[in-house]
């Protein structure tokens, strides 16, 4: 049954999918998975959002960026919940996301949320395969450092979580 | 009236250890920023050190929404003085050397990865919550950690000296780990803390098997060093603290 409340939600969920992360800037919060529910009570709007990583610096900038995108569309009571669990993984992550990922020069996580990281990420300038990890932490918590064997250069691996 | 949290005369203290433990092995490791030998490496301990901080934070909201509407994270981490600090007496060590600082990541992950298996499943949701979150984190530590325990124990002559040399600096610390404070031994009959008697057989068989492949020998200790969950700490914490909490001291209230 539609509702004036689905409705409603449906519109909030529209705007979420316009800000971004970030950190990350081609990657929305719902490419990314972090937003896990819309609630309207009343005519209060509650989004309730999970972090990535538990000392991600960028949790605080995104509820601020919800809660912007939300006041521009007209919403004045709004309500920004975080909850711990289910924690987020990266399997979360929509495919348009991880497309976007390699597009931008960030390799996407590979294989499921306990996947070990090992060599062997495609490179996302050249797609070779041979390519090596430097380290499994990279410039944010959310990324390793890779070369690429073949083109020389380093790239960034969005790693499994 | 607000009702009466069941358990928080135990639960509050408790969080407060686990947070107090993350935030000075996370100041620690911060310590490093700029100083690491290479730079990916001081990249790798900085995003470790963030990676505490985050655990951090959630056990001192955690504690905050427990003990009520005056406190907040912020108050519990730069407020407080060295005599309510709960953290193992491990963490507030100086940094010394490359070695002992990952020598002491490698027992801190080891035994984090084996604690928050056991405090996924506490009764406590929240503690639970943080514990499933943690861990997935703790994976990367740990490996990281052990490769470089591994890389320098069996590595060079002059590296497997400093590495053995790390042993013996922190081989009164690691029994502290499984010592069992009257919070957790209260909060045990309700199945939220940690029997930590069950963890230390892991943890000394992981310890065993990486020292094995980095050609290490493990020391045990005659005189353990022990107190630091029941606020009995060096001068080293105190060091740690006036220069952590300075800002806030000097500026209260301040905000970035
Ligand atoms: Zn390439």
């Amino acid at each position: 049954m539609i509702t004036i409340q689905s409705i409603s939600v449906k519109k909030i969920w529209n705007i979420l999918e316009t800000v971004c992360d970030p950190e990350v800037p081609v990657l929305t919060l719902t490419d990314l998975g972090i937003v896990r529910d819309v609630k309207i009570i009343d005519e209060t709007v509650e989004v309730i959002i999970t972090p990535t990583y538990t000392g991600c610096p960028a949790m605080d900038m995104i509820a601020m960026n919800i809660r912007l995108a939300l006041i521009e569309n007209g919403y004045a009571n709004i309500k920004i919940t975080s909850v711990l669990s289910p924690a987020w993984t990266t399997d979360w992550m929509t495919e348009t996301g991880k497309q976007k990922l390699h597009e931008y020069g960030i390799a996407p996580p590979k294989g499921n949320a306990n996947t070990i990281i090992e060599d062997g990420i495609e490179c996302p300038q050249c797609h070779s395969l041979n390519t090596t990890i430097i380290s499994e932490f990279g410039s944010t918590a959310c990324k390793a450092l890779f070369k690429c064997n073949d083109c020389k250069e380093p790239f960034d691996y969005f790693k499994c979580y | 009236m607000q009702q009466p949290i069941p358990n928080s005369q135990f639960l509050i203290p408790y969080c407060l250890h686990l947070a107090d433990t993350t935030l000075i092995l996370s100041h620690r490791n911060s310590e490093w920023c700029g100083h690491g030998p290479i730079l990916e490496q001081d990249i790798a301990l900085t995003n470790i050190a963030l990676d505490l901080l985050g655990q951090a934070r959630n056990l001192y909201q955690y504690a905050a929404t427990l003990m009520g509407d005056e406190f907040d994270e912020d108050k519990l981490a730069y407020l407080r003085n060295p005599s309510e600090f709960k953290n193992h007496l491990i963490t507030e060590r100086p940094n010394e050397d490359w070695a002992v600082t990952v020598l002491r990541q490698f027992y801190f992950s080891s035994f984090q990865h084996y604690f928050y298996s056991e405090l996924k499943n506490s009764s406590d949701k929240q503690l639970a919550a943080i514990a499933n979150k943690s861990l997935k984190e703790v994976a990367y530590h740990l490996r990281w950690s052990s490769e470089w325990v591994i890389r320098l124990g069996d590595g060079t002559t002059e590296s497997n000296a400093k590495m053995q040399n790390a042993v013996e600096v922190l081989k009164d610390y690691t029994d502290e780990f499984f010592v069992m404070s009257n919070e957790e031994i209260e909060l045990l009959q309700q199945a939220i803390s940690v029997d930590l008697s069950t963890i230390k057989n892991n943890w000394q068989q992981k310890i065993n098997e990486v020292f094995a492949e980095a050609t290490l020998q493990f020391l045990y200790s005659t005189q353990p060093k022990i107190g630091g969950k029941l606020c009995q700490h060096t001068q080293y914490l105190t060091d740690l603290l006036v220069d952590m909490q300075v800002l806030q001291r000097t500026y209260p209230n301040s905000v970035w």
